[in-house]
């Protein structure tokens, strides 16, 4: 009756081997931390598609060979209570396949929530990437620099994007070079990615966020370092200063185009997790009375897992923007 | 008072919808008088207490949803069925794809499985109503009047926005003015007690009522996913009260639990709610499981295999997920060892769920195998839900699941894991035991065709969004620009959705069809079943069964017709029944609007709704009325005359 299974195998299969397929941006990875979830993927979808082959056979072969028929008019089925030795081969084969994964998934999760092997002994270049409806606005702290809706980055260079939002949840995401990663205004989140391949990537908010969310894209040009150098220094020339209250006119804005400033709003504007300030960094309403400071220091961990004695009772305000850094804690697993 | 608040500002549609609400309530009320049938509705279902009655109302109500939220469906795939659409704007587009999670979710498959429960659980273990039937009707009108109260708000005020799960800080009143989310708020909580009561009522329902004999590895696989399903609901859902309740707080009185201002915290709405909403998917998959076993046991003429591993694959589903609701935001920035734990908590559902397969497998083989239209439901089922099952699997993996997240990747998943988890479920219920209520059976012809507009087409519809997904295209985006590349495929998604409209037009055309030409069944077990509920006559009579049955095996029915047991020993004797109220109808209608004038922050009407609840609450506490007898003859009259002899 039902025989898409094997339709659905060739389908798939299809779409993986066709050569140059590159409008599955997905598994046409630029960096190694999208290589790195790509190689899973097709791993996994690998795996699954021998799961399904089994279940597809079986299904096909009792239903085409015990179904009713004129020829077996008479026939009465057994009473089977069960077979605890078929049960146990398909209880132990999924927990098998399951725990295979679990490895792959655990070492895939720490690859990609560190910074990449091959770049391990760099100096990351650090850029916060903050989110307001509905453009991207990326601050490059050692620079000075800041874009909005575009971001350039050097090839062959560890990236670390700390990410923030002026309003709702929203989700950093260039599927070519890495992973996505939620921007909250509450708490910093880190993404590392690296490129390999010089060339422009389409990145985007792919958390629903309102109105204006289908637009939420920017572009990350990834170009030699020489270039990378020159743009900088040119955008430190030519371009004017982000001064407070243009910032504040920008968050208000519902859509802009891409903008270049030769300062950053992190000087008057401070990233979340930090003490003291974060919480009126955008500009409103925010009184800050009773209460709040406990609060703000338990957000300050949240929701990292790990139950360090130097975040809960350490008072002391950093001098420098700490992030949320769960990879520190948790990357020698 | 200041009217614009109540206003839609929207164009065609919204009028559109306003015109056909208004027009279809002035056709019901006119229809009602012309036909001298408003007594026979106050009297006969909106006052009813019998577990049938009910049932069908949560199915009547069920499938209006379905046609409500399948219209969201059909307007969301026109409008992203090209780029650069312009059906709809995007304000309109977040409200419609809100709607329609809710609605097929909340308002379509749960009263439907209800609905289903309702009918059947009582029947399966051979009990003449649920332990509270009063209780149970105000279950019923609660979800139905918190269903109606969620409905009106595209016409009145606004839909909701930000989506099904409302994330904080997008559903606030900072980002969403309009008063969208606070009907969010009220009216699933609405509803949500009433389902919360039917948790209770079904636990004790099962666990006090069951015939003689009748012990718990005895009773029939539904009955014990009913069971299983209504222990989570009583777990899960105090979460969402309280979730709901705090964003009530926030949204109409200020608080700042989830607030970006004065330390809330929008992670905290992100966990309480798929706390919540990651047993709700086995809320509403397990009693498809339970179905499903029932069906496929009846049509390969076989006891279900392995029925004890069965069962125990349903009780660790149920623990496993209240465990894994963070896979829901994997991309939230936890880590890898909170990501990894609940990467393996999820991925170990595979294993139980695999053992279902495997066992429905191990029961069709060496069966004699029917292929009726309940059957084709769920024999497409298994191949088309392992696809949801295994891309679950690929989904559950942290790592992977950065580029998945948010994609329609994800939508295809839980569309091929809902769809005929819970969807072919319901309908295959619906076919199996339309019978058993009405008392003739759904044509098989019309079934098939119904059956195969809609398993194809929802393959075309919801296949190529797994590749979407990879390509790049997130959810929730109203249109994209051509050079994305989306539109071929978005194409073919929204030509299936058109034949999955088709198929359901075919189905309830069937359901008409059927009403008018199919001859009566009065064999009371039309397919030569095995459980207790074809023991009865069809229709069921109000007291289920005239002589409570003795159950000596599983599959009970079946054993004694096999065996010649007899199931019914004792004298046909006086039955004692609940009477019918109207109280848990008018404790609905109060509630409804109480909801409303909440919705709006209208205190003073709010306040007098809410003391009318306390009042007809006490007024139902204190209600001397011990139900009344059938007496033996009219027993007797009921049963010769239901099958089918001259009385």
């Amino acid at each position: 009756m039902n025989k898409k299974g094997p339709l659905y195998a060739l389908f798939l299969s299809l779409i993986l081997l066709l050569p140059g397929c590159s409008s599955i941006t997905v598994l046409n990875p630029k960096g190694p931390a999208a290589r790195t979830i790509s190689d899973t993927i097709i791993l996994s979808i690998l795996v699954m598609l021998g799961v399904l082959a089994v279940v597809y056979i079986l299904y096909i072969f009792v239903i085409v060979k015990y179904r009713a028929k004129k020829s077996n008019e008479g026939y009465v089925p057994p009473h089977e209570e069960g077979n605890k030795w078929l049960e146990a081969i398909w209880i132990a084969i999924p927990i098998i396949i399951v725990s295979f994964l679990s490895v792959v998934t655990v070492k895939s999760t720490s690859a990609v929530e560190n910074v990449a092997a091959d770049y391990k002994n760099q100096k990351p270049l650090v850029i916060y990437a903050s989110s307001s409806n509905w453009k991207w606005h990326f601050s490059y702290p050692e620079e000075g620099i800041e874009t909005v809706n575009y971001v350039n980055i050097p090839v062959h260079r560890a990236v670390e994007f700390r990410l923030y939002s002026f309003s709702s949840i929203t989700s950093f995401w260039v599927p070519q070079l890495a992973g996505q990663k939620y921007a909250m205004n509450d708490m910093l989140t880190t993404l590392h990615l690296s490129a390999d391949t010089v060339g422009s990537y389409l990145g985007r908010n792919s958390n629903f966020s309102g109105k204006g969310f289908a637009h939420m894209e920017f572009e990350t040009l990834v170009m030699p370092q020489k270039d990378y150098d020159g743009w900088v220094k040119d955008v430190k020339e030519t371009a004017q200063p982000l001064t407070e209250d243009e910032f504040k006119a920008l968050l208000k804005t519902d859509f802009v185009g891409r903008k270049t400033y030769s300062s950053n709003h992190l000087t008057f504007s401070p990233p979340p997790g930090n003490h003291g300030d974060h919480m009126s960094h955008d500009g409103m309403e925010m009184d800050m009375d009773n209460g709040n400071m406990e609060h703000k220091e338990n957000k300050k961990i949240h929701p990292s897992p790990a139950p360090s004695s130097e975040t809960i009772f350490d008072g002391k305000p950093d001098t420098e923007v700490q992030p949320v850094d769960d990879s520190t804690h948790e990357g020698h697993h | 008072m200041d009217l614009e608040k109540f206003k839609v500002h929207g164009g065609v549609l919204i009028y559109g919808a306003m015109v056909s609400i208004a027009l279809a309530t002035l056709a019901i009320i006119i229809g009602l008088t012309v036909f001298k049938k408003w007594g026979y509705l106050w009297r006969e279902w909106l006052t009813t207490v019998d577990h049938k009655r009910i049932g069908v109302m949560y199915i009547l109500a069920a499938l209006l949803m379905l046609f409500r939220g399948g219209i969201d469906a059909l307007m969301m795939r026109l409008q992203t069925a090209a780029p650069e659409m312009k059906f709809l704007d995007a304000q309109h587009y977040n409200e419609v794809f809100t709607t329609h999670g809710l609605i097929m979710i909340l308002f379509m498959a749960m009263p439907f499985i209800i609905g289903l429960m309702n009918v059947i659980v009582p029947l399966q273990i051979g009990a003449r109503d649920v332990a509270f039937p009063r209780l149970n009707a105000v279950s019923f009108w609660l979800f139905f009047f918190g269903a109606m109260l969620l409905n009106i708000s595209f016409v009145i005020g606004g839909s909701p926005d930000a989506g099904w799960s409302a994330y904080f800080p997008l559903a606030s009143i900072e980002f969403s003015p309009t008063v969208g989310n606070n009907y969010y708020s009220l009216a699933l909580q609405i509803s949500g007690i009433g389902t919360m009561l039917t948790g209770v009522n079904f636990i004790v329902t099962i666990l006090k009522m069951r015939a003689p004999g009748m012990k718990l590895m005895r009773m029939p696989m539904f009955t014990w996913s009913v069971l299983i399903t209504n222990v989570i609901i009583v777990f899960a859902f105090p979460v969402l009260t309280i979730a709901l309740a705090l964003m009530m707080f926030d949204r109409l009185f200020g608080s700042q639990f989830f607030t970006m201002a004065n330390g809330g915290m929008d992670m905290l709405w992100a966990n309480l709610f798929w706390v919540w909403g990651h047993p709700e998917v086995y809320i509403v998959i397990l009693p498809a499981f339970g179905i499903y076993s029932d069906i496929i046991s009846t049509f390969s003429k076989k006891n279900l295999y392995g029925y004890t591993s069965m069962v125990a694959s349903m009780v660790i589903i149920s623990l496993l997920s209240f465990l894994v609701w963070a896979h829901h935001f994997y991309t939230m920035g936890q880590g890898v060892m909170v990501n990894s734990f609940f990467s393996i908590t999820t991925m170990a559902i595979a294993v139980p769920t695999g053992v279902k397969i495997f066992n429905w497998l191990f029961t069709l083989r060496k069966g004699r195998i029917t292929f009726t239209t309940p059957m084709l439901y769920t024999l497409a089922f298994i191949p088309i839900f392992t696809i949801g099952g295994v891309t679950g699997v690929m989904l559950a993996m942290a790592s992977a699941d950065y580029q998945y997240h948010n994609t329609m990747f994800l939508v295809a998943h839980f569309h091929y894991v809902l769809i005929p988890g819970a969807v072919f479920a319901v309908i295959a219920g619906f076919h199996y035991w339309f019978p058993k209520v009405f008392g003739f059976r759904l044509n098989e012809r019309l079934g098939k065709h119904a059956f195969w507009w809609i398993i194809i087409s929802f393959n075309v519809a919801f296949f190529p969004l797994f590749i979407l997904g990879l390509m790049g295209m997130t959810r929730r985006m109203y249109t994209y620009s051509a050079e994305t590349g989306f539109g071929p495929l978005n194409m073919v998604s929204f030509a299936g959705a058109l034949g999955l409209a088709i198929g359901f037009v075919i189905l309830v055309y069937n359901i008409y069809w059927s009403t008018r030409y199919m001859p009566r069944d009065t064999t009371g077990d039309p397919w030569d079943a095995r459980t207790l509920e074809w023991a009865t006559n069809s229709p069921i009579p109000a007291y289920n069964f005239a002589v409570v049955p003795t159950v000596t095996d599983r599959d009970a029915f079946w054993v004694s017709k096999q065996e010649n047991i007899p199931l019914f020993k004792d004298q046909i004797k006086k039955i004692h029944m609940p009477s019918n109220t109207g109280k848990p109808f008018i404790l609905g209608v109060i509630f409804f609007f109480f909801g409303f004038f909440m919705v709006f922050s209208m205190w003073v009407p709010a306040i007098v709704s809410g003391v009318g609840i306390l009042i007809t609450l006490c007024a139902m506490s204190f209600d001397r009325d011990h139900g009344f007898y059938i007496p033996e003859k009219e027993i007797i009259a009921t049963e010769k005359k239901l099958r089918g002899e001259t009385v």
